[in-house]
């Protein structure tokens, strides 16, 4: 499993990755290789505000539904469009074009709470036991 | 069983082409009814003749596996003979022809007392097969009496001013239980299974607080164990004055054993399409009649059937406390009907050798084939046992793949891929009516499965080979919607 | 089979129930032979009065089921399958399903159609959650000519959950325009409207929904369906949700069940409808087939977040009714929804012949309508029993101060002949 090295990570699967004052969010390739072929994602509606480990998409693949949790609490500025038509880009690229939304972050200091990818590999090893 | 596709019916239309000539108007007055009201679009219903009408769905019956053309041991789901006389008394026309207003007319029971006799004795029947108070036949399937159960539930504690949020659910429950809960505004709180299949009463003890409201337990439950605790578990929800919600899909394992109303369960539902024995249908209608105890007792959907001093039924409405009306009238009246019957053609006696066959039938299955699959929880089961094909994933087959090498062999596959607690469960119920030929072929097929798994485990990925299709594109389904033949 | 288990006798596969799980009691019946049992229930058959001729319709309806139906539905490949979760050798009960769904689209003018759900009054419940789900809002307005039935099931089911409801009042037979357009705000996720209403009035809602969806609020209208072989579909008006109660489409009264609740939708909420729903797709080899589809808003995956805790729909009733609808076709549809409203017309003009009768006029019907008697309606009715008619549904059932009003339906199988009957009956009660 590819895990990306200064990413940050949730223990449900999440990365973010920190781009100047915004930081991007989305499902690790782990998530996307559990879910199998994704067929649909619900993305949140630009401009709301998000709490930390809150609800912020929902994935569906042909066997499973999944609700994507926010790992930084903010307001939502951007979604990936590209993924109402191309759902399958998550499976094909999970950390980049596969990207879900754009927040701008309301206190970094939740970081705290997220795993680095050392962490976060070590918790993949103890999940897929 | 026929293995080439069928034309959709919208493809044999002909222009002009009819298939059922209507009785005549015999009247002269054409209704006056103002442009704006009319229908403007043409309704593309097909066009055809009747023999087109009963060559198209006869072709189309013909390309499914039932339970009078193959054996069905779908796990959970009960796929027992449905004995034919119940269909012949669902068609009698006193029945059939009776509108569901005539006894809300005044004095109009007199009218359907017939109709209504069946309720009422059907009703006193499954609460001595139960062990219950009383029970509402409204609820339409298993599901909506879940839901109708845990509305009385949410009712008593609104009565009683108790402001509760969680209903406890086992991790391995069948997924309408959260749903149910959640639908009626409750949270959810998952308890673990212990290693012996039961519930983990260790993990049940910390979740259980003043906010919980209720469990819902299936016993036996989706391992086809029967939980030897339940006296304590009931009594530790009891003690936060939570209630005990029976889930009847497995009643049919304990019929004459062990009555829910008596180890402690204060509601339940029933499947009647399991174990009453009315047919499937391919997917409903079900039937889902609701037992309670004394505690939910006003809180009964209504109306309710009562027998009066002069032994006449009616229909009461006058229960202040109830949740109200569940559904449109008195139930699935047919679907009952054919219930009521089977419960007088077996007795108590007959009901109670239907659960021991049961018993039996799955614990040969599970004996017989225990060496070739892993048997999570290695102890006697019930009704139904749960494999896991963890053994032949190593060899590349998948439980999916052995459920099509099974459609190939002239068997409905088993329940697979639950419950969720067993990586790639096989879950087999072979029900009391199979003969044990047909479960000696059964079990013959699942070990020559195992055999090809292990000296040609590619072959399965192309099976069935046999059906009119191979595997369907499920991803393209969901991707590309395409759900009617016009739009 | 005991030996092969390594057990002695049956008794001990039963070791897990405990001697205090006994159960206190069992005392049923013994067993009855097949015959026994068809004697007492034809006995039981005979006590329920089906011989009156039924003038009751309410949203239930006595139309002609042709033989074709259960013909073919009492096929056991048919009747005794189950939900098909293996689609390879269950194609029949799915490509009947999702011909279902075609015709039930082509009926309503609607996009997408589910595989049925159990019956009219809970398919309105779940069009109503279904409405809340998509706009997240919490206040839904009613109109009076929605089912009372139905109604108390939207309530009941409701009743935990924190959501407000506020019936709108009727006007002249139909709903009131202004009521809505005062009550419509940006809070009010749905209103929910019948054609034809339960007091047989039908209506145009196309200037409701452009009201509602002005203000972001959806319209879940529950219909009739014979009446649109004729009247105006809701997809013409631009209804957003369609449900209905589908006994009319081929299925017996059978005093209350099963039924079929059918709904149908546009494609953009399809996520969002409850039930089950099949989709075409190809197999590996590229041949077209039909799968259950979308499951991934249904219960056995999504647990608690499901659409809808519904677990099978009613497919045997789908079956028939689109068996029925296969039969009946394109045009016989659009004839047997006349000949119901011709028929009903010539009632209304005998029965307003009668004096003192008032058949209400104020709004057009289909074949349903309602008619002020001189006096109790519900006593009027138990006189009529007696002559040998269901003579209709007395409103006061449902309705106070409504003492003198009924609601009369007639179907394709009302013949003149019994219609004549029928009024000269009423006319020499009401005489009296």
């Amino acid at each position: 499993m590819e895990i990306i090295e200064h990413y940050h990570y949730t223990k449900d699967h999440e990365w973010v990755c920190i781009e100047e004052d915004l930081v991007v969010v989305g499902i690790t390739d782990y998530a996307q290789s559990s879910l199998g072929d994704i067929t649909f994602v619900e993305l949140p509606a630009v401009d709301t505000e998000v709490e930390q480990f809150e609800e912020l998409a929902s994935v569906e693949s042909v066997k499973a539904a999944s609700d994507i949790f926010s790992p930084l609490g903010g307001k939502i500025v951007d979604v990936n469009h590209n993924l109402e038509e191309e759902p399958g880009l998550i499976n094909r690229s999970p950390y980049d074009r596969g990207w879900i939304a754009k927040i701008v972050a309301s206190d970094m200091d939740q970081l705290g709470n997220l795993m680095n990818a050392e962490e976060y590999e070590s918790f993949l090893a103890t999940e897929q036991e | 069983m026929i293995n080439k596709l069928v034309p959709l019916i919208f493809d044999d239309s002909v222009k002009g082409r009819r298939g059922y000539v209507n009785p005549p108007s015999g009247v002269d007055t054409k209704a006056p009814i103002p442009q704006a009201y009319l229908r403007k679009s043409e309704c593309n219903w097909p066009e055809v003749s009747e023999l087109d009408v009963v060559r198209h769905f006869t072709r189309l019956s013909r390309m499914n596996y039932s339970v009078d053309t193959h054996f069905y041991p779908l796990g959970s789901c009960t796929m027992k003979y449905n004995p034919r006389i119940t269909e012949k008394i669902a068609q009698l026309s006193g029945f059939t022809d009776l509108h569901p207003l005539l006894p809300q007319l005044k004095h109009g029971e007199k009218f359907a007392q017939g109709a209504l006799q069946v309720l009422y004795e059907m009703e006193q029947l499954l609460c001595e097969i139960t062990g219950f108070k009383a029970f509402t036949m409204q609820p339409l399937a298993g599901a909506h009496g879940e839901l109708s159960g845990v509305m009385m539930i949410a009712a008593y504690h609104k009565a009683k001013g108790n402001n509760k949020k969680n209903i406890l659910v086992p991790d391995a429950a069948h997924g309408t239980n959260p749903a149910t809960a959640a639908i009626v505004g409750y949270e959810i709180v998952s308890v673990k299974t212990a290693p012996n299949g039961e519930l983990d009463i260790e993990d049940l003890k910390t979740k259980v607080n003043q906010d919980t409201a209720g469990m819902m337990m299936t016993c036996p439950d989706t391992h086809g164990i029967f939980q030897s605790q339940i006296d304590q578990i009931a009594e530790i929800i009891h003690a936060v004055d939570g209630l005990m919600y029976y889930d009847g899909a497995n009643l049919n394992a304990i019929l004459g054993r062990c009555r829910p109303g008596d180890v402690g369960f204060d509601v339940m539902h029933i499947n009647i399409h399991k174990t009453f024995s009315a047919p499937h249908g391919g997917g409903g209608p079900g039937s889902g009649p609701v037992g309670v105890g004394e505690r939910l007792l006003p809180f009964l959907p209504i109306s309710r059937v009562v027998k009066n001093t002069d032994g006449d039924f009616a229909l009461n409405y006058d229960y202040p406390q109830s949740v109200g009306y569940v559904a449109s009238f008195y139930g699935n009246f047919s679907v009952i009907l054919k219930a009521f019957a089977y419960t007088l053609l077996l007795g108590g006696q007959g009901l109670k050798e239907t659960s021991d066959h049961a018993v039996l039938n799955a614990n040969y299955v599970r004996a017989c084939l225990k060496d070739r699959y892993e048997l999570p929880y290695d102890r006697i089961c019930m009704h139904e046992v749960v494999f896991s094909a963890s053994e032949q994933v190593k060899r590349g087959v998948h439980t999916l793949d052995i459920a099509k090498f099974l459609i190939d062999k002239g068997f409905h596959p088993p329940t697979i891929y639950f419950p969720m607690t067993v990586k790639e469960a096989i879950m087999i119920e072979p029900t009391e009516t199979e003969s044990r030929q047909s479960i000696d072929e059964f079990i013959q097929a699942m070990i020559e499965a195992d055999e090809l798994s292990k000296t040609d485990p590619e072959s399965f990925h192309n099976m069935p080979t046999t059906m009119p299709i191979s595997r369907p594109d499920d991803v393209k389904a969901a991707k590309d919607i395409n759900t009617c033949y016009h739009c | 089979m005991l030996q092969k288990i390594g057990v002695k006798k049956i008794d001990d596969l039963f070791i897990d129930i405990k001697p205090q799980h006994k159960p206190k009691s069992f005392n049923l019946p013994k067993g009855k032979s097949e015959f026994e049992v068809l004697e007492y229930l034809k006995s039981l058959s005979a006590k329920n009065s089906t011989q009156l001729v039924p003038f009751i319709g309410g949203g239930y309806y006595d139309h002609y089921v042709p033989a074709v139906v259960s013909a073919l539905t009492s096929r056991g490949e048919f009747f005794t399958a189950y939900t098909p979760y293996q689609p390879e050798c269950s194609q029949g009960t799915l490509q009947s399903l999702f011909e279902y769904q075609s015709m039930i689209c082509a009926m309503t003018d609607m996009e997408v159609s589910n595989a049925s759900l159990y019956e009219g009054g809970t398919a309105l419940y779940e069009a109503v959650m279904m409405a809340l789900r998509i706009t997240g809002r919490k206040k839904v307005l009613v109109d009076g000519g929605v089912s009372p039935i139905h109604k108390k099931i939207i309530h009941s089911y409701t009743d935990n959950l924190h959501y407000e409801f506020v019936e709108t009042p009727v006007i002249h037979g139909q709903a009131s325009r202004a009521a809505i357009k005062e009550l419509l705000n940006k809070d009010i996720a749905a209103v929910v409207v019948q054609n034809p209403n339960f007091f047989g009035a039908i209506d145009d809602y196309t200037d409701i929904v452009d009201m509602a969806h002005k203000c972001g609020a959806l319209v879940v209208e529950s219909v009739y369906p014979i009446s649109l072989g004729i009247l105006k579909t809701p997809g013409e008006m631009g209804v957003d949700i369609v449900t209905g109660e589908g006994q009319s489409l081929g299925l017996a009264l059978n005093f209350g069940g099963p039924y079929l609740g059918f709904m149908a939708t546009k494609k953009e909420f399809v996520r969002k409808m409850p039930g089950r729903i099949v989709g075409q797709t190809v197999d590996t080899q590229g041949r077209r087939c039909y799968v259950n589809t979308l499951q991934a808003r249904e219960q056995h995956i999504r647990r608690e977040k499901a659409t809808s805790n519904i677990c099978t729909n009613v497919a045997l009733c789908a079956i028939q009714a689109v068996i029925f609808m296969s039969l009946v076709g394109k045009q016989g549809f659009k004839e047997l929804a006349g000949i119901n409203a011709d028929k009903a017309e010539y009632m209304k003009q005998c029965l307003a012949k009668i004096k003192g009768v008032e058949v209400k006029r104020s709004s057009p019907t289909f074949n349903e309508f309602t008619v002020c008697l001189p006096k109790d309606a519900s006593s009027v009715v138990e006189v009529m029993i007696k002559k040998g008619f269901a003579a209709g549904f007395p409103l006061s059932r449902y309705y106070k101060g409504m003492d003198n009003y009924m609601i009369v339906a007639v179907t394709e199988k009302r013949t003149k002949a019994e219609i004549d009957a029928y009024v000269k009956a009423l006319g020499e009660i009401l005489l009296k």
